[in-house]
């Protein structure tokens, strides 16, 4: 009797806090999604497989969470033991029944006026250690909430809002760290990622992405450049808990279209940067657009493979860039392996042995402009990718054939004030299309590529008539799920590209879809126009 | 890290709905102050492409209150004052200052002066009311186009084109309309898998659905899935008006399309 107690009160104990073990081990419990891309892996990659190609024509709503705001809808929710954790725009936390989507509590934080977001008062998500939430707010806080209550924490103020430093992502917990970078690329800021200590949010490292004087890097800047070269950081990092290091990738230069006021590679712009968890050191760096002059922010999600590359064991770090091409580096190290491109470009001729692009001249931004490919939004963006062990393949939510005319102008920097020093304007199709489209055949269109990282060529495409701004998930019954601007949601067979289900949501999918299961039902969850939709199959 | 739509786009349409609806300071016509080299037109043109046609439009006439063609501008009336406005902007409105050396920002006076000297001559002067003889007789417009509730469905209503085009892009449409197709009014043929014919003109298309309006004036909605057959057509089933109207019947019916503007 005493036992059966015993068990009774530990079935109905309280869930376990989510300690770093369980963040090291996602796949130890795949009912759970627990950091913004799954795993430190950030594979977007799920173990979950009672939804199949064979049944995925079942899936129905479960339920439906209506935003309050009309800003886009950027969140991607993390699933604790039943309990989902969302952000609604600008930073309201909402943590719901992951079964029912009823609310437990929500939380408004509401910044400064003050801030000035380049792209829209957006949030992607939280990060959770122990029994406590992480944001990062419009106005370059980073905020420590009880995730029973939603009541704050702590707040620590990272960077002035009104020189244009915001946070938009979801923070990346190591250890006991929390890691973030700072948004502000079209302002002249200098960018950072840091680390804060979880219990008290004190600075615990700070790795700035423009080397200052003294530091090696800072002669790839002219002048006083680098004091306001922009380099934000604002899109959630990876971790490899072997080597200790945690991979981030910088945006861009600024101004954005003008290189002639920065001479230089300016380092460590639109790089992958791998840092020492503990220490924010930088241990390696791989710059992908050397003095960039297109707004080519090396702004993904680092993708951490291992596997063998030509024969041999390798810890390897998969990357599909904004530039255009998909990389493969050595993550140990950050050696080039191989990259190719994965839709048109023409502002370079090919890379280099060392993965170093050739320039073409003829595609420099001047002062009458010039068609460039892609346009600045690039072959992809901050969509989330995924990679699958199951299929070897790398899932890129892409843009194919686009193209802009890229103007360079002058212009005299000023703290919290735009420093674009261009002016662009869309090439072929707009990127921006209103409820009626009228597309003009293949061009600037969304395509969810298939590719093979061995060969770097594109296994199948899964073509779209709109753009796409909706993240990657696979399953390990080899079902893809993704979204795109038209509001389809669609179950893809990953091995093939073929559609098995599609649901139209009405609003576009600018977030990553994530699995997770509560009691015996696999649930998959994306936000979509100014909700967040919730499936599972039929009864 | 611009991942938003066009900036210069987002700031036209906030600046066209800012606009004060009273207050529209039109300084009378310009004089051209100098003359200007081919080189320097064409200079300035290159740079009007990309620094001004987002926000004014390639006929320089898209802001309310500016119309390049016409030598009307809102708050500038010399050379010098449109250079000045270049280097500036105008604080509180869509127009952003250009940080451009003073050679551009003649190039760009020049291509702006030559867009007036070519909309002053685009069309010869015509009259409205035999304009509309013409577009509902002769020249059998209204078989396909629809003023104020008349007319087919089968191509754009025009009920409005006076308020969104300028004559020299009627006057083009007319003469050379397969050049002046936009993709708003793409002309689609499908069959459906039992046999079914359908054409229309394209209203919506998605990755597995189209809208039209059919040859007969019907909503339709297709699934491409459904279809046997589905073409976007590159022509257009309008004829070239050149040598079926004279230079002043065109120049009569652009008149007349030019007081459409729709509701008030």
């Amino acid at each position: 009797m005493k036992f059966l107690i015993l068990s009774l009160l530990a079935a109905m104990a309280l869930p376990a806090q989510v300690s770093n073990d369980r963040l090291l081990h996602p796949d130890r419990e795949p009912q759970n999604w627990l950091t913004y891309s799954g795993s430190y892996s950030s594979q977007r990659y799920s173990l979950l497989d009672q939804i199949t190609p064979q049944n995925v024509k079942n899936l129905e709503v479960q339920w439906v969470f209506q935003a309050r705001s009309l800003e886009k809808f950027e969140t991607t929710p993390l699933v604790v033991d039943g309990v989902m954790y969302i952000v609604e725009a600008p930073n309201h936390v909402f943590a719901l029944d992951a079964k029912t989507g009823r609310a437990f509590w929500d939380y408004d934080y509401r910044p400064s006026r003050d801030a000035r977001p380049c792209c829209g008062s957006v949030n992607r998500g939280v990060a959770i250690l122990g029994d406590t939430l992480f944001m990062g707010t419009l106005d370059a806080r980073l905020l420590a909430i009880d995730a029973k209550s939603g009541r704050p924490i702590w707040k620590t103020e990272i960077a002035d809002p009104k020189l244009g430093y915001t946070i938009t992502h979801a923070p990346l917990v190591v250890k006991n760290k929390v890691i973030v970078g700072v948004a502000g690329g079209e302002y002249g800021i200098r960018g950072f990622v840091a680390a804060y200590d979880a219990a008290t949010g004190k600075e615990a490292w700070k790795f700035y992405t423009i080397p200052g004087p003294g530091e090696a890097g800072h002669e790839s800047w002219s002048a006083d450049s680098w004091a306001h070269g922009g380099v934000p950081a604002w899109l959630t990092g990876s971790y490899d808990p072997e080597l200790n290091l945690v991979y981030w990738g910088t945006g861009n230069p600024g101004p954005d279209f003008n290189g002639d006021l920065r001479p230089g590679d300016n380092l460590y712009s639109d790089s992958a940067v791998a840092l020492d968890a503990d220490t924010g050191k930088l241990k390696w760096y791989f710059q992908f657009t050397p003095h960039d002059e297109y707004d080519f922010d090396a702004v993904q999600i680092p993708v951490l493979v291992d596997g063998t590359w030509k024969g041999t064991p390798r810890k390897m770090l998969m990357w599909a860039n904004r530039n255009g091409y998909f990389y493969v580096l050595d993550r140990a190290t950050g050696k080039f392996l191989s990259g190719a491109p994965f839709t048109k470009l023409n502002w370079s001729t090919g890379l280099d042995e060392a993965g170093r692009p050739m320039r073409n001249s003829s595609a420099e931004p001047n002062a009458q402009g010039v068609m460039v490919y892609p346009n600045l939004f690039g072959g992809t963006n901050w969509y989330s990718p995924s990679y699958s062990p199951r299929t070897h393949l790398f899932y890129i939510p892409s843009w194919q054939d686009s193209s802009m005319t890229l103007g360079k102008v002058s212009g005299d920097f000023s703290p919290g004030q735009r420093y674009m020093g261009g002016t662009i304007r869309p090439g072929g199709a707009q990127t921006k299309r209103g409820a009626e489209n009228t597309p003009v055949e293949n061009t600037n269109y969304g395509a969810i590529l298939a590719m093979d990282p061995a060969t770097g060529q594109t296994k199948w495409q899964f073509k779209m008539t709109d753009l796409t701004a909706s993240g990657v998930l696979t399953t390990a019954s080899d079902l893809l799920f993704a979204g795109g601007r038209e509001g389809y949601f669609y179950a893809l067979d990953a091995r093939t590209g073929a559609e098995l289900w599609k649901a139209s949501l009405g609003g576009s999918e600018e977030a990553a879809p994530v699995t997770y299961r509560v009691g015996d039902k696999q649930y998959v969850s994306i936000a979509a126009g100014h909700a967040l939709f919730t499936f599972a199959l039929r009864n | 890290m611009l991942v938003y739509n066009f900036a210069p786009m987002k700031r036209c349409i906030h600046a066209l709905a800012a606009m004060p609806a009273v207050v529209m300071l039109i300084a009378p016509l310009a004089a051209q102050q100098h003359s200007y080299s081919p080189a320097e037109v064409a200079t300035g043109k290159e740079l009007f492409t990309v620094q001004c046609q987002p926000c004014h439009g390639p006929n320089g006439d898209l802001v309310a209150g500016i119309d390049m063609r016409k030598g009307e501008f809102k708050r500038v009336s010399t050379d010098e004052e449109i250079s000045r406005i270049i280097l500036n902007g105008v604080p509180g409105t869509g127009m952003p200052p250009f940080s451009l050396p003073e050679a551009s920002r003649a190039a760009l006076v020049a291509y702006i002066r030559s867009l007036h000297e070519s909309g002053a001559r685009a069309t010869p002067a015509g009259d409205p009311q035999r304009g509309q003889q013409i577009f509902e007789s002769k020249g059998e417009c209204l078989n396909c186009h629809r003023v104020d509730g008349k007319g087919s469905r089968k191509g754009p209503d025009l009920s409005d084109i006076g308020a969104i085009r300028n004559a020299a892009a009627l006057e083009h449409s007319i003469l050379d309309p397969a050049d002046a197709i936009i993709p708003q009014q793409r002309m689609v043929h499908a069959v459906t898998k039992n046999g079914t014919a359908i054409s229309g003109m394209r209203l919506n298309e998605d990755t597995h659905t189209v809208q039209l309006i059919d040859d007969s004036g019907r909503l339709v909605s297709l699934t491409k899935a459904d279809l046997r057959e589905y073409t976007l057509l590159k022509t257009t089933p309008m004829p070239s008006y050149q040598g079926k109207l004279t230079p002043q019947e065109v120049a009569d019916v652009v008149s007349y399309l030019t007081t459409l503007k729709g509701l008030p």
